[in-house]
């Protein structure tokens, strides 16, 4: 009789809490896994509940695929790995495997009792990492943490190989890898593994006769050159062939090309998808700003000028420079907007960085629109430390953010951006401080660190990032938490070694450059995390706490709160937090970025953070800013910036994080960052 | 001893449905997974399912009747039931799913409409033999509640 002989007390509770970051101890693992159990089927959810929750794994149900989507998106680095049933009624099943894909990355297994050879096949094509045939035997679950470690792997490797990994983060990668329960370790590195390995997984399947080729490094300039072909020839006439011929680079292959094209077009289809739902934004604005890849480097002046002229990039200089850059962008409506905004601001942020007078203007055009807004137009690619940056200047970051992270590069494109944001963010900061963490762009708010900080220090500057030593930078938004957020302290539970990572940093300036090129890929994840933005933004309450688990990236929640292309030197985020004074307001942001990063990084931000901290994870999440932001992401985290971000700190923040100046550490008045001391 | 004739009368219960090919693996399995955090883990688990189906049920009867059969959207009917029945390991049940499936494909109403009531009577005696064998259980358990003392 096995009446009672069951399997004992199984602790259903014990999985609970157990991927807290740096709770678990790495033995428990894979107890504790986050596990995400969708299925109509009542009979089914319950057995699989309790299957999974005798594997010690921590299970949350649902029975519709719209529910687990908020849910998802809602609690970004809620989860590590979601297994869904392909059959139900409110969504197909692939379908929600797609948006979890785009969006959170995470591991997605599917299931059936339908065990045709077509669907199983259909599962592998939209990237199912598993497919399990019902009735689902407690073996088969056993062993799905598998899954989360392989990707995890698989993102690391793709920050290896992009070479935007530094030694650091390869320190901290091991550590990662053994420190399974800490989601936000894992989330920091995941995220800009995730993009990478979604990058990587995309060059697969482009090139399915070798699954593993020689990666092509996509850099910043690479990346332009790549951009400017594809505008040159249209978005939609762009083929390999003749981008390939366009852009003239020795080594390069078609099928390089194909494979960063399909990226590239997936990320603006994302973008300009992301902008439709972004609530309360301007979505016109948003879908731009996804454009980072405009072309347009007459732009970067334009918007130079535009944020010298006015500390505030007032809506219609912004909407001249989308305008600007769509004309010159691809014909594409909507999307050149965002590509040349960013391209701009990227370009812009640069010098002005640099030159600290980007700084003011930055700092005006935070101080004019919350940060929030800022990282609305922060295509994906905006490297989290330049989100991050935005989000502290609020505005002017937010624009910056959006640049930085789409061209990852340390041009002024962030300034221009910076002026486009501006006016986005002003519009967007009209919503509340909430909105700072709408920054959609949430990429942008990495970007912002990352911009300003990579606008600051270029490429090669960025490295000095480590005081971002929160950058997780490469890989995501979120390490930037890790950076100065010595004030993070004061978030609770922000544990954001910010400005501590000297290794970060070092992989920072490396991964930076890499990290562009990544970025752009994933700008994808940038769209959604627009819509994370939104999310996010509700839930805000003040508590900062959740929100800062994010930024905080000791978040041992996962980048929750910042997404990984806050890449907003945290160090800027923590001063915004502070300045605010008001956690409350400031967990609004943390939550929406942390959120939107989510979105944005849709898991490229994960591998990314890695390096910074785990904290970083959450924000960095979105690797595709990371990788921008590696420059700048101090710990960049998008913290909630109150409406008065004060740009100049921002800046200051961030400048001193690239310059490894002390960590902002209790002193959240940015105004005490000498702007000279920028490396620029 | 009354406590061992209730159990071998639990254990005896509880093969013949094996035997009978109502049940599978599966059903070990649900056996398996209950313990004392949730000591009636099977019971719940079938009840579940007979409640949740029988609206699938009356939707493929309804189907059924209609003129002419739409047979995809009864084959999605019969996917989801067979899902469910699968999942608590009623073998002879969802063979006759399959089989249904399999009629729906051929687009013969005639077949499917057969396996439908052989599938329904199945599904009847399947749901009162567990019945029963859960009361055999939860009398057993009582036989052993009075015994431990």
């Amino acid at each position: 009789m096995n009446l009672g002989s069951g399997q004992g007390s199984m602790s259903t509770a014990s999985s609970s809490g157990a991927w807290k970051a740096g709770d678990v101890v790495p033995d428990q693992f894979p107890a504790g896994l986050r596990v995400l159990v969708v299925d109509d089927d009542p009979t089914c959810l319950m057995i699989l509940e309790k299957m999974l929750r005798t594997c010690l794994y921590e299970v949350t149900k649902c029975n519709r695929a719209e529910t687990a989507l908020s849910l998802l998106r809602g609690n970004k680095s809620g989860f590590d790995i979601v297994i869904s049933d392909v059959h139900m009624p409110d969504m197909d099943g692939f379908k929600l495997l797609e948006h979890i894909g785009l969006e959170m990355d995470l591991p997605v297994i599917m299931m059936s009792a339908d065990d045709g050879k077509h669907v199983v096949m259909k599962g592998v094509t939209h990237g199912a990492c598993d497919y399990l045939i019902k009735p689902v035997r407690i073996e088969a679950l056993k062993n799905i943490w598998q899954h989360v470690v392989r990707k995890r792997k698989n993102e690391w490797k793709d920050l290896e190989q992009s070479g935007s990994v530094e030694d650091g983060d390869r320190q901290q990668k091991p550590s990662e890898d053994v420190d399974y329960s800490s989601s936000a370790n894992e989330g920091n590195w995941k995220n800009s593994k995730r993009r990478k390995d979604e990058e990587d997984d995309a060059e697969e399947r482009d090139d399915t006769s070798t699954l593993k080729k020689p990666r092509v490094v996509w850099s910043v300039e690479l990346h332009q050159q790549f951009v400017a072909a594809v505008n040159q020839l249209g978005i939609d006439k762009a083929v390999p062939k003749k981008i390939l011929e366009l852009m003239n680079v020795p080594g390069l292959t078609r099928e390089n090309v194909a494979s960063h094209l399909q990226k590239y077009r997936l990320y603006l289809r994302r973008l300009s998808g992301v902008s439709q739902h972004q609530s309360g934004l301007n979505n016109s604005f948003m879908g731009p700003q996804d454009a980072t890849f405009g072309p347009i480097s007459s732009l970067n002046g334009l918007d130079l000028q535009t944020l010298a002229v006015a500390g505030q990039l007032p809506a219609q200089s912004l909407a001249t420079l989308q305008a600007a850059g769509l004309g010159r962008s691809t014909g594409k409506s909507g999307l050149p907007m965002p590509l040349v905004d960013q391209r701009n601001l990227f370009s812009f942020e640069a010098p002005k960085f640099r030159y600290g007078e980007g700084q003011q203007q930055q700092q005006q055009l935070s101080n004019s629109s919350k940060q929030m807004n800022l990282l609305h137009g922060i295509p994906t690619t905006m490297e989290p430390k330049q989100l991050a940056t935005l989000r502290q200047s609020a505005q002017s970051f937010g624009s910056i953010n959006m640049q930085v992270n789409a061209h990852g590069n340390d041009s002024s494109s962030l300034l221009m951006q910076m002026a486009q944001p501006h006016s986005r963010a002003q519009i967007l900061n009209e919503t509340t401080g909430n909105h700072v963490s709408r920054i959609t762009s949430s990429m942008g708010q990495p970007v912002l660190s990352n911009g300003i900080a990579g606008g600051l220090l270029t490429r090669n500057v960025i490295v000095e990032n480590g005081r971002g030593a929160g950058f997780n930078p490469v890989s995501q938004g979120p390490s930037v938490v890790e950076f100065p957020m010595n004030h993070t302290a004061e978030l609770p539970g922000n544990s954001f070694p910010l400005g501590t990572n000297p290794g970060i940093s070092s992989i920072q300036s490396k991964g930076l450059l890499e990290e562009v090129s990544s970025e752009i890929k994933g700008s994808r994840g940038f769209v959604s995390s627009y819509d994370i933005f939104n999310e996010l933004h509700q839930p805000k309450s003040q508590d900062w706490e959740l929100q800062n688990v994010g930024l905080t990236f000791n978040a041992s929640q996962h980048a929750n709160s910042i997404p990984g292309n806050l890449g907003v030197s945290p160090s800027v985020l923590v001063h915004q937090v502070f300045s605010s004074g008001q956690k409350s307001g400031q967990n609004m942001n943390t939550p929406v970025v942390s959120k939107a990063m989510f979105s944005v990084g849709a898991g490229s931000e994960h591998g990314n953070t890695h390096n910074i901290s785990q904290h970083l994870n959450t924000l960095v999440d979105s690797s595709l800013r990371v990788k921008t932001e590696k420059i700048l992401d101090p710990s960049c985290e998008i913290t909630p910036f109150p409406e008065h971000y004060v740009q100049e700190d921002l800046m200051s923040a961030l400048l001193k994080q690239q310059e490894g100046i002390g960590p902002v550490e209790g002193e959240f008045d940015f105004d005490g960052y000498p702007m000279d001391n920028i490396p620029v | 001893m009354e406590r061992t004739q209730q159990h071998r009368q639990v254990a005896h219960m509880r093969q013949s449905l094996f035997d009978q090919g109502l049940l599978d693996e599966q059903f070990v399995q649900l056996e398996e997974l209950q313990d004392d955090a949730n000591p009636n883990f099977v019971e719940e688990v079938v009840t579940l399912f007979y409640r949740d189906s029988a609206r699938l049920v009356l939707n493929i009867d309804q189907a059924l009747d209609k003129s002419p059969l739409d047979f995809s959207k009864l084959d999605s009917y019969m996917h989801q039931f067979k899902g469910s029945a699968s999942s608590i390991g009623a073998k002879k049940v969802k063979s006759e799913c399959t089989l249904f499936r399999e009629y729906c494909k051929a687009g013969n109403g005639e077949g499917c409409m057969k396996t439908f009531q052989q599938l329904k009577k199945d599904y009847a005696v399947l749901r009162k033999k567990l019945e029963t064998y859960f009361q055999v259980i939860f009398h057993s358990l009582l036989f052993d509640k009075d015994g431990e003392n």
